[in-house]
């Protein structure tokens, strides 16, 4: 199979206009004849359904949630980046580019990421069109604040709140589409499978949740915009339902799963607590604006505060080590994920974790609201405030900043952040591999588009902090409506989707067959108990460092699980009825296979790049080394068949404006 | 802590409930809804249902978490949901009643899980600007005070839960509704459709069977996102000047 990105030619600056301007359109009497199948509701997908409805094509949206609203776009915090220059500190569309390219360290496709950093712009303008309230300057224009791996601010926000407010945004277009009939919106319908009609995608096999029913819709496009697949770490700070079936279901019918090890892990997350623990906390990036990472210089310190006879609080600054602001002096706090979550590990494997684990440096806002106290109380005229009232002033504008989200620390952990330094520590929060799409965001598999996380396109081997959100807008708000129109100009002459055609009838009952199996087995082990098993599988052998030797011994493990899956899974309840553990039973075992598949991908990936850091590959002073020379490629893997290796294509990574570098935020 | 859990159990819509009594071993570590994933698990490993009870993000954000805890929607905790509430806040030995919602609007469908279904037809309603993608001008076309901005921030916040409604003897939708009237009519991007909007969510919440509002304000007191009651007060004014003072009808 010869992969073929289908970037247009001419320029990089000019190659979207011209794809717009010369694009196939489809005229308006069509478009109220062609079908789309949206899966998912988050902001890829709640922007595509609404924009495609907007345009009159016949929507059918689908999602596992009981209202569109819950998607987990609606969790992230920090913001949203555009090169809008706002600040007039430098930023440009090309500047943009660079740092998402540079931040990813090479490893994603120049038309692309271009494509995004110009329409990032659209989306700010469409937002706040919407009624998005992103936080604002006195004078009543747009503020901006500074995220990772970038030296600008362009970064909108909405407090602690981007993803929610932009996640409203979107959902309320839906709902307008919704409200006028040209989105028909599915509740509570999980997508089971992909169905291909000579070799192009004409619908999916969806199970009504509540009555437990499978159903078959038909269209004459997908769109698949479900998220990503960090859930397959058991702990992580994905929403509990966040799973990779429609992706990995995809993968089966013959679309390629693109870089699946490139996962990324983010520097600052509440620690673990306990092993009952389902999931992991982040606390925003935005955060370290502000807060300086540090942890005790000297190893009867860290120990003291593991076991809690020692605060932070009682380490005098000169036996403070702020590893990032000493290693990284251009970037300091500020370095990209993959960099600040390594650092942080290196600290905690030299014995100088503050938490009873020993797993956690500290997030200490104490230099800020200083900082920003004495510029307060210079603001009041207050030029001999005491220490007490500057730091009271300085807590407030502490608060204004980042309020939700100490209260959320403080829920959780019972501690006080404004008076005690935050405990953090790495977690799985992203992933940048994904299924395999061209430029058109369409897989190998006609008619079949993958939308936001969901994809592998734009990240890399590393995301840099609020671009999430930019790309699953972007996806969904101003490129697929140009792409999937470009599919579906060929389409105009397809008679509507007959669901009862025996490939739907097949694959229907491939899954009927699927969940039936799952419910047979009548073994003795819960869910949540392998779930929890893989995860530590995949943390242990394929997480923050990962070598030859321990990836292979993971995948034999992995392995082991799934047999001892099929054997004794217990699953309770009904097929035909509301049955929680059936649904997470069915997104487990396709964890099992995807799992199995990142630390192949984890281990043909010989060099150390973005978050997939191997420890064979690295410098003297323990910085990734890449290697451009052998892996400038995207590993697109092919589904074969459980008991077979899949295969692997790659798609060569051109760079025509970028000069590949070792990325260096020292 | 050794805790005594009354929870309700509901087959699906059309059977009878009851409440079964459960005991579980917890830390004061855990969050109330882990405290149920280990109860879950025994009741698996025993081989018997699990609580169905609905949760998410279990970060507090994207409001698919509900029960009533001990008679209060999301529990104890003023600005909190049940999936931020932790177990320090009980002690060992005591006893908790867990329920769904109780509202007309909100039909019970299995065990804690209830229908909020409503709520999206609330905004469908009009519960958004009309713009479509690629219409917008530049974003700082339009100046918005500061105050304004960060006060229709605040309204927007609600994670549409429904624990107003559950909060409220007569099961009114009015908070829910008036946050979003609040956050769009607030905003001069929103002030075009402002009057249509507000007669159209409120005849929408009408007839979804949500009751009226007797300021009685458990709604605020409940509401884990801190929404004020004074956008209430703001959409009854919007309301009575749309119906009164415009040609407009819903």
């Amino acid at each position: 199979m010869k992969l073929d990105g289908k970037v247009p030619p001419g320029p990089l600056a000019e190659k979207w206009t011209t794809y717009q301007s010369t694009v196939p359109l489809v005229a308006p009497n069509n478009k109220r004849r062609l079908e789309i199948i949206v899966v998912g509701s988050g902001l890829a997908g709640a922007a595509a359904a609404a924009s495609l409805g907007e345009l009159g094509y016949n929507v059918k949206c689908f999602t596992y949630h009981d209202s569109p609203r819950r998607a987990h776009s609606i969790a992230a915090q920090g913001g949203i980046n555009a090169a809008k220059n706002y600040s007039n500190d430098g930023d440009s569309v090309y500047r943009l580019f660079y740092d998402t390219i540079k931040g990813g360290d090479y490893r994603s496709r120049e038309a692309n990421v271009h494509r995004l950093a110009e329409v990032s712009t659209n989306i700010i303008d469409q937002a706040v069109a919407q009624g998005v309230p992103f936080a604002r300057e006195y004078g009543g224009l747009l503020e901006n604040r500074s995220f990772g791996g970038v030296q600008v601010s362009r970064t909108f926000y909405a407090k602690g709140q981007t993803g929610q407010q932009l996640l409203i945004g979107a959902y309320q277009a839906l709902s307008r589409q919704i409200a006028r009939g040209s989105v028909e919106m599915y509740n509570r319908h999980e997508m089971m499978d992909i169905v291909t009609i000579d070799g192009k995608a004409r619908g999916i096999i969806a199970r009504n949740l509540v009555t437990g029913e499978i159903e078959r819709h038909g269209a004459h496009a997908v769109l698949l915009c479900t998220g990503g697949y960090g859930n397959v770490f058991y702990l992580s700070t994905n929403a509990m339902n966040c799973n990779a079936t429609a992706a990995w279901r995809a993968v089966r019918r013959g679309a390629l799963m693109a870089n699946p090890c490139f996962t990324q892990i983010h520097p600052t997350c509440i620690p673990q607590s306990g092993d009952y623990q389902s999931k992991l906390t982040l606390m925003s990036e935005s955060l370290r604006n502000d807060g300086r990472v540090w942890v005790p210089k000297k190893k009867e310190d860290a120990k003291a505060i593991q076991e809690g006879r020692k605060k932070g609080t009682d380490i005098p600054e000169e036996d403070r080590d702020y590893f990032l602001e000493r290693r990284y002096p251009a970037f300091g706090n500020l370095v990209p994920r993959d960099v600040a979550s390594r650092a942080a590990k290196v600290a905690c494997d030299e014995g100088l974790g503050v938490a009873p684990t020993g797993l956690a440096v500290f997030l200490d806002f104490s230099a800020a609201i200083e900082r920003y106290g004495r510029s307060e109380a210079h603001l009041k005229g207050m030029h001999n405030a005491d220490a007490a009232t500057i730091r009271q002033l300085g807590e407030k504008v502490i608060e204004d900043k980042y309020g939700n989200l100490f209260e959320m620390y403080e829920k959780i952990t019972g501690e006080n952040p404004y008076k005690l330094p935050m405990k953090i520590y790495p977690a799985v929060h992203y992933t940048m591999g994904g299924v395999w799409v061209d430029y058109n965001l369409e897989t190998n598999i006609p008619g079949l588009f993958v939308l936001g996380e969901a994809n592998f396109s734009d990240h890399g081997a590393n995301r840099l902090g609020a671009s999430a959100l930019m790309q699953g807008l972007a996806d969904g708000y101003f490129v697929a409506p140009y792409t999937v129109g470009n599919f579906l100009s060929g389409e105009i002459r397809t008679p509507k989707i007959d669901p009862n055609a025996p490939e739907f009838m097949k694959t229907a009952e491939e899954v009927q067959e699927r969940l039936s199996k799952l419910m047979n087995i009548k073994g003795n082990q819960s869910v949540e108990s392998f779930h929890r098993r893989l995860g530590k599988i995949m943390w242990d052998h394929c997480g923050m460092a990962r070598n030859a030797e321990d990836l292979q011994k993971g995948r034999q493990l992995i392995r082991e699980l799934r047999e001892e899956y099929y054997k004794d899974l217990f699953v309770p309840g009904d097929l035909n009825e509301f049955n929680p553990e059936l649904e997470k039973a069915h997104r487990v075992a396709d964890f099992l296979e995807l799992g199995e598949l990142m630390m192949l991908d984890a281990f043909n990936r010989n060099e150390s790049c973005g978050g997939h850091f191997r420890e064979e590959y690295q410098d003297e002073k323990g910085e990734a080394k890449r290697n451009d020379k052998d892996y400038a490629y995207v590993a697109a893997w092919e589904w074969t068949d459980t008991s077979k290796d899949p295969i692997l294509h790659k798609e060569e990574l051109v760079f025509e404006n970028v000069e590949l570098k070792t990325r260096s935020y020292e | 802590m050794k805790l005594t859990l009354k929870i309700w159990r509901q087959k699906n819509a059309q059977a009878k409930g009851k409440f079964e009594t459960y005991t579980v071993e917890a830390n004061e570590h855990m969050s109330f809804l882990e405290m149920l994933d280990v109860l879950n698990e025994e009741l698996v490993n025993q081989k018997k249902e699990p609580v169905a009870f609905e949760h998410d993000c279990r970060e507090g954000i994207c409001g698919a978490c509900s029960l009533v805890i001990n008679g209060q929607p999301h529990g104890p905790m003023n600005g909190t949901t049940t999936c931020q509430v932790h177990m320090r806040h009980y002690k060992d030995g005591d006893t908790i009643v867990i329920e769904p919602y109780r509202a007309k609007a909100f039909p019970v469908m299995k065990d804690l899980v209830v229908d909020r279904s409503a709520f999206d037809r609330i905004i469908q309603a009009g519960g958004f600007i009309s713009v479509n993608t690629g219409q917008a001008q530049d974003a700082n076309a339009i100046p918005v005070d500061h105050d304004v901005a960060s006060s229709a921030f605040d309204a927007a916040t609600c994670i549409g839960c429904g624990a107003c409604v559950a909060a409220c003897p007569n099961a009114s939708a009015m908070l829910f509704t008036s946050a979003k009237v609040a956050h769009l009519n607030m905003l001069p991007q929103g002030k075009v459709e402002a009057q249509q909007r507000v007669l159209n969510m409120v005849k929408q919440m009408d007839i979804e069977g949500f009751g009226r509002c007797s300021n009685i304000t458990a709604c605020e007191a409940e509401c884990p996102k801190g929404i004020s009651v004074t956008n209430i007060a703001r959409m009854n004014r919007e309301y009575l000047g749309a119906s009164l003072g415009s040609e407009k009808t819903a």
